[in-house]
């Protein structure tokens, strides 16, 4: 490896400290998986018969035995989801129980184990602390000048990351606790999110790029595993399965981001990458194409244009999935890893600029969609992937704390606004579980008029619908702020201002991408006010026999909705502006963040740390204010629930509400010029044209058939007819004498 | 273990005894069989075969299992080398050794083949006999082919396997036995004539007028020091009608793209152990003849910039083809067949880039794909026998039937798409790796493989256990039994171990791989970082 030093283990300042429990972290969760997924397996499973061909049984009596166990296994096994058929017997797990203690006691351990190493990193002077503390475990994959460990390392970013994946994950687990009640495959959802926590920190935590791809691709599959939880309905695995192929794509990115950088760098490894990389010449093609290549990872699981369809199908998934994976985690994956390798992006102005540009279009693009969904986990499925626009437009444009500060608030927002949506589903469900309708229970033209039913859920969602909206002193109005107004500053001067995107100057980008995010925040200010309004306020379309049986969600439900109330009001203390000096210290995230990215975002403002004078502060976070209290206001006054009707009643949409409606078509859109002519040409072209016609049909059996036709003529002629045989001679002789004599 | 395999003398005996041992056994249930007379209802009664077959391939695996111990990783050279006199009158020696390369081969052969015999336990019905005495014998004719270091010893090993194999899949294979099993070893027979060919032309040259000289060392020192004229006047170097010919051998074996439309149809009509074998093992000899013979024999008409690329291209049309392909077959026997072809692809790839990292991904793809493919064979082969169908269509929803089968089945089909973690995912990584390093953009495009892995896969895992359980007959199908789970998880271990810490494999594999990378090349490893292209 060439050129790597690292601080060793030993001499690092926490060293010896209890952030030498490093790799408990993500092997709490993988204990709770294996004892959780041995729950789901052993009562649902009978061995079969030793000779499990039963037409063939030895006897009648082997046959019938194993019969009865087959029935029995199909009983005990999953039967419906509970929220997934309204249709399901309502079984609860024989070790329900034991699942309920394992799978949210793993998570919360690992969420004390973090905070104690977050104070020990406080204590060895967090932000002052510029290496990595770095775990080599053992060595990966030995090959050549090939050298890969698999190590962990923990910096500034990875302990925030590892602090809102176990904090927020043990509240999602809790939840689930309640959510998941009734469901068979109750310790297999526990197994599956103890899993996916598991490599969500391997991912944070991972030392060299391949590490961080094993979490990577962990999380996409228990993403997989999860949006099909419910998989014997078709739509749902057609979810995951789709969910799982585009994030490939975007796999297929980094691949080629880590084969590029071994390739130039000679290494992987996080540290000497960040080392080696200025080696590279600044802005040129190499570096440009190695950062294009990375974000079209990010694309796939961060659900950005154009790899974003797989998220909003993701829903099929149960909600604190939704919750934990499609929102708060996973999909903040992308960001992370911009973040991660600032180093890099900072050396490619274009493909930061792509960055940002890909962040603003999806950021608007998915609102747009956002304003006219109707079933309630949709609306916050667009807004996911709308928010996480918000996210690429911050790290893209080199302000990579604003886009990991807006990480955190919106894992906090977001993880309410799901578990929230979770919390109303459930009590839909309930109600009309009890009467026995098939009613849509997540379609908001069923609901209405919620709010006295479910105080506690209700009061929660319009904190986080204000967070998210950006109403001053929630968390999101500063995370957002912060965002828009680096993009302001960094138009005005920044290696990305100099830079050209596609003939276009990079200034006019930047520009063009606030005003996108500002039209953006408008349109999330009104979706997410349309979404409390038809859901809370107004009357009640649920039914007249369902009514009386809506109830707010039980305790273990609302205590975690509760906790991410609070830090949706107060998380932008995280990292509070200036100008709002007077609510406490200033910049925390920047300065606890600075020794991982600060040089990078340096690089990218050419040297000097952008500082807006006070009068343009105050104007841009004015604008912003005035926006997100606007579309609050617009949506408030123009939208009439009372004019409502339950689903079933409502009419078909026309215009451009239903091109909304339907997506703009873009998965159609996919199908015909993507999926189905793949499809197409590997059945009619690749396998029935060339494999089996020309290949296997022409050349292979043809020449089998040419052999055979020369042997058939061979034994034609060897008839066997003596007087053949002396025509044939005769004929013969006369040619050969005819042939000289002429000549 | 080292000190007590020295003092029983292992080396000296391991790899002969790995030979003899599969063939006394084959011997012994030939005499069992012919003791109960031509009687084809005891045959069918009888748990004697598998028995014999079973303990004889696990103390198979036994002894073969201290060849992890007592092979020195350090070096290249041969080891447990063994050289006695057979023909002399035509320069034939048994002569037997093992390499970093022969090593992984060999323990790949003797852990799956217990594994095949238990998933054949109650499948093979008829002539349970000739069946195992077949695949015993076939074993040994498959560890000849790994351990040999003579030429014409080899040859005698490559076709002393394709007859067991012959008559496997054309006596209890499926519906068209006949038509797949005569293709197989058609197919087969005509690339390896040719080599037998140039093994002849060899022999003869490297002995240098004192008489035919077949062994490895000698003929490789005749063809690197230019023993080999021109033929045909002078037009074609000797080297190159030589490596073609050992290439066409080969080529089909793997089988690499265009020569690989006999493997589906095999793998369709063979039975379980069949296609475990075949696909595990006997498809490994192609790669594996290439990396033993064909490259290192002549590297200037391997290397030779058209040649080599042709093979790097075919290499990655394989990759994407196979995946294809896979795609859309309705039998997943088929399906895993295609898949067969992609994978192998990628060795292809890694062979022909030769770089150390490609050379050792591909080694490791080969031992994985032989795991995890096999594998595969058998949980089709577990569920074929509950329903006797292979039609993707036929099932759906039967994970809430068989919850232990729908796992194991996600878990394999997650090795062989190459889910970081697992076994498929190293191999795959380094051989890109290497590649990128040599051909960037060919690994690019084979890269995109990655993706249609998925789809294929992950597609008809979802129509067999995923989605509604709409049919009748699915209702009811037993989960697997106490020995289909046992002979499964030694299967899932080492997909985990390969997958986690793969260093103790590759690092025995690595002087070897950087030594024909070095021979092949003429360069040192080391220069390849340097030399690397950028797209």
């Amino acid at each position: 490896m060439l050129l790597q030093h690292e601080v060793s283990a030993a001499a690092h300042p926490l060293a010896g400290t209890v952030v030498e429990w490093l790799w408990l972290l993500p092997l709490l969760p993988l204990l709770g998986f294996v004892i959780n997924g041995l729950l789901s397996l052993v009562p649902a499973t009978v061995l079969g018969p030793g000779d499990p061909d039963m037409a063939h049984g030895a006897d009648g009596a082997h046959g019938e035995a194993g019969h009865g166990v087959a029935v029995h296994a199909h009983e005990t096994a999953d039967e419906h989801g509970a929220h997934g058929d309204d249709h399901h017997p309502v079984v609860r797990h024989r070790f329900a129980w034991l699942a309920s203690i394992v799978g949210p006691a793993v998570l919360a351990i690992a969420f004390g184990l973090a905070v104690a190493m977050f104070f020990a990193m406080r204590g060895a002077g967090g932000g002052e602390m510029h290496a990595p503390f770095v775990q080599r475990y053992f060595s990966w994959m030995p090959a050549g000048t090939f050298h890969l460990d698999a190590a962990f390392q923990l910096d500034q970013l990875s302990m925030l990351m590892v602090l809102v994946i176990t904090g927020v994950g043990t509240l999602i687990h809790l939840f689930s606790i309640g959510y998941m009640q009734d469901d068979p495959g109750y310790p297999r959802f526990f197994a599956y999110l103890n899993l996916f926590v598991a490599f969500m920190l391997v991912l944070v935590l991972g030392a060299n790029y391949p590490v961080l791809f094993v979490g990577w691709e962990g999380v996409g599959l228990c993403s997989y595993l999860l949006i099909g939880f419910w998989f014997s309905e078709k739509a749902n695995a057609d979810a995951g399965k789709k969910a799982f192929i585009v994030n490939r794509i975007g796999d297929f990115g980094l691949l080629i981001a880590m084969f590029l950088l071994f390739a130039n760098l000679g290494t992987l490894d996080f540290v000497a990458v960040n080392e080696n990389v200025t080696r590279l010449a600044f802005g040129g093609p190499l570096i440009t194409t190695i950062c294009l290549f990375m974000f079209l990872g990010c694309t796939g699981k961060s659900a950005q244009i154009p790899l974003y369809i797989w998220l909003p199908d993701a829903m099929a998934g149960p909600t604190p999935v939704s919750a934990l994976i499609h929102a708060a985690t996973m999909v903040t994956a992308g960001v992370y890893l911009i973040a991660r390798s600032s180093v890099l992006f900072s050396m490619a102005p274009v493909a930061g600029l792509t960055v940002t540009v890909i962040g603003a279009l999806t950021a608007i693009f998915a609102a747009t969609i956002g304003l006219k969904q109707w079933d309630i986990k949709k609306v916050l499925a667009y807004s996911t992937v709308s928010q996480l626009g918000y996210m690429f437009m911050g790290v893209g444009s080199g302000a990579y704390v604003a886009g990991v500060f807006h990480l955190a608030t919106h894992a906090f927002f977001k993880a309410l606004l799901f578990l929230g949506s979770g919390s109303v589903i459930f009590a839909m469900h309930a109600a009309y579980h009890h009467t026995g309708s098939h009613e849509d229970a997540q379609d908001m033209r069923n609901m209405g008029g919620l709010a006295p039913y479910m105080r506690v859920t209700w009061i929660l969602m319009w904190i986080a619908t204000l967070a998210i909206a950006g109403v001053p002193f929630f968390a999101g109005f500063f995370s957002k702020d912060e965002i828009l107004g680096s993009l302001f500053l960094r138009a005005h001067d920044s290696t990305l201002a100099d830079a050209r995107w596609l003939g276009i100057p990079g200034s006019a980008v930047l520009y063009g991408a606030y005003a996108l995010g500002l039209a953006a925040a408008l349109l999330t200010a009104i979706y997410m006010t349309r979404m409390m309004i038809y859901t809370f306020h107004g009357p009640n379309r649920t039914g007249e026999k369902e009514r009386d049986h809506l109830h707010e969600a039980p305790w273990i439900m609302t205590g975690p909705l509760v906790v991410l109330g609070i830090l949706s009001a107060v998380g932008g203390w995280l990292n509070l502006p200036a100008i709002t000096s007077f609510l406490g210290p200033v910049g925390a995230l920047d300065r606890w963040l600075e020794p991982v990215v600060g040089e990078s975002a340096l690089r990218v403002t050419n040297g000097v740390a952008p500082e807006a004078t006070h009068s343009t502060e105050l104007a841009l976070v004015g604008g912003a204010v005035a926006i997100a209290l606007l579309g609050i206001i617009i949506a408030a006054v123009r939208l009439k629930p009372a004019r409502l009707v339950p689903k079933a009643q409502s009419p078909e949409e026309h215009g451009i509400e239903r091109v909304l409606a339907n997506k703009y078509y873009v998965d159609e859109a996919y199908d015909r010029v993507v999926v189905e002519p793949t499809v197409g040409l590997s059945r009619g072209v690749l396998w029935k044209g060339i494999d089996q016609g020309i290949i296997d049909n022409v050349l292979v059996n043809g020449s089998a058939r040419l052999a055979r036709g020369f042997s058939s003529l061979g034994s034609w002629v060897q008839s066997g007819q003596i007087g053949t045989y002396a025509w044939v001679l005769v004929i013969g002789v006369l040619a050969v004498l005819g042939a000289f004599t002429i000549r | 273990m080292r000190e007590f395999l020295d003092s029983i003398g292992y080396d000296s005996w391991v790899l002969l005894a790995l030979l003899v041992i599969p063939a006394l056994a084959a011997m012994g249930i030939w005499v069992h069989g012919a003791m109960l007379g031509d009687n084809d209802a005891r045959d069918r009664a009888s748990g004697t075969p598998r028995q014999i077959a079973l303990w004889a391939f696990i103390i198979e695996f036994v002894v073969s299992l201290g060849l992890w111990w007592s092979y020195d990783p350090s070096t290249a050279a041969m080891q447990a080398t063994l050289d006695l006199t057979w023909i002399p009158s035509w320069g034939v020696r048994f002569a037997l050794g093992i390499d970093g390369i022969s090593l992984m081969m060999v323990l790949l052969t003797t852990f799956l083949m217990p594994l095949a015999v238990l998933g054949s336990w109650t499948s093979i019905r008829i002539k349970r006999h000739s069946y195992y005495a077949l695949l015993l014998l076939l074993t040994t004719g498959m560890l000849g082919v790994f351990v040999a270091r003579d030429l014409f010893l080899f040859y005698v090993m490559w076709e002393m396997m394709l007859v067991p194999m012959y008559f496997i899949i054309g006596i209890w294979g499926g519906e068209r036995r006949i038509y797949a099993t005569m293709k197989f070893f058609i197919y087969t027979m005509v690339g390896s004539l040719l080599m037998l060919v140039a093994i002849v032309y060899l022999g003869i040259k490297a002995g240098g007028g004192t008489g035919p000289n077949f062994a490895y060392d000698a003929v490789q020192r005749m063809a690197g020091s230019g023993g080999m004229t021109s033929l045909f006047g002078a037009m074609v170097p000797a080297s190159f009608l030589m490596f073609f010919a050992f290439a066409l051998a080969f080529a089909i074996k793997v089988p690499m793209f265009p020569f690989h439309t006999w493997l589906p149809d095999a793998h369709v009509e063979a039975p379980t152990a069949g296609s475990v074998i075949l696909a595990g093992i006997m498809l490994k000899m192609g790669t594996y003849g290439f990396l033993r013979f064909a490259l290192p024999f002549f590297p200037d008409a391997a290397m030779h910039p058209a040649i080599r690329t042709t093979f790097l291209v075919l290499g990655t049309v394989g990759v994407l083809y196979g995946a294809l392909v896979a795609m859309v077959q309705p039998d997943f026997k088929k399906l895993v067949a295609y898949s067969s072809v992609s994978h192998l692809g990628f060795v292809m790839l890694g062979i022909f880039a030769l770089t150390t990292q490609s050379i050792q991904g591909a080694l490791m793809i080969m031992i994985n794909h032989g795991i995890s493919t096999g594998a595969l064979f058998l949980l089709i082969g577990m569920i074929y026998e509950r329903r006797h169908t292979r039609e993707l269509a036929a099932y759906g929803g039967i994970a809430r039937v068989v919850p232990l089968f729908a796992a194991l089945l996600t878990f394999v089909s997650l090795s062989s798409i190459g889910l970081p973690g697992t076994n498929g995912f190293v191999g795959e990584f380094l051989v890109l790796l290497g590649s990128f390093q040599t051909a960037p953009y060919l690994a690019t495009f084979a890269t995109m493989g990655v993706i249609f892995a998925a789809a294929y896969l992950l597609w008809a895992i979802q129509r067999i256990i995923f989605n509604r359980l709409d049919r009748a007959e699915n209702e009811h199908i037993p989960d697997l039994n106490a020995r289909e789970l046992a002979l499964m998880l030694p299967l899932v271990a080492v997909i985990l171990w390969l997958g986690i810490y793969p260093a103790p494999v590759l690092r025995r594999m690595e002087a070897s791989a950087q030594q024909l990378v070095t021979q092949v090349s003429g360069v040192a490893p080391a220069a390849n970082v340097a030399s690397a292209g950028n797209p």
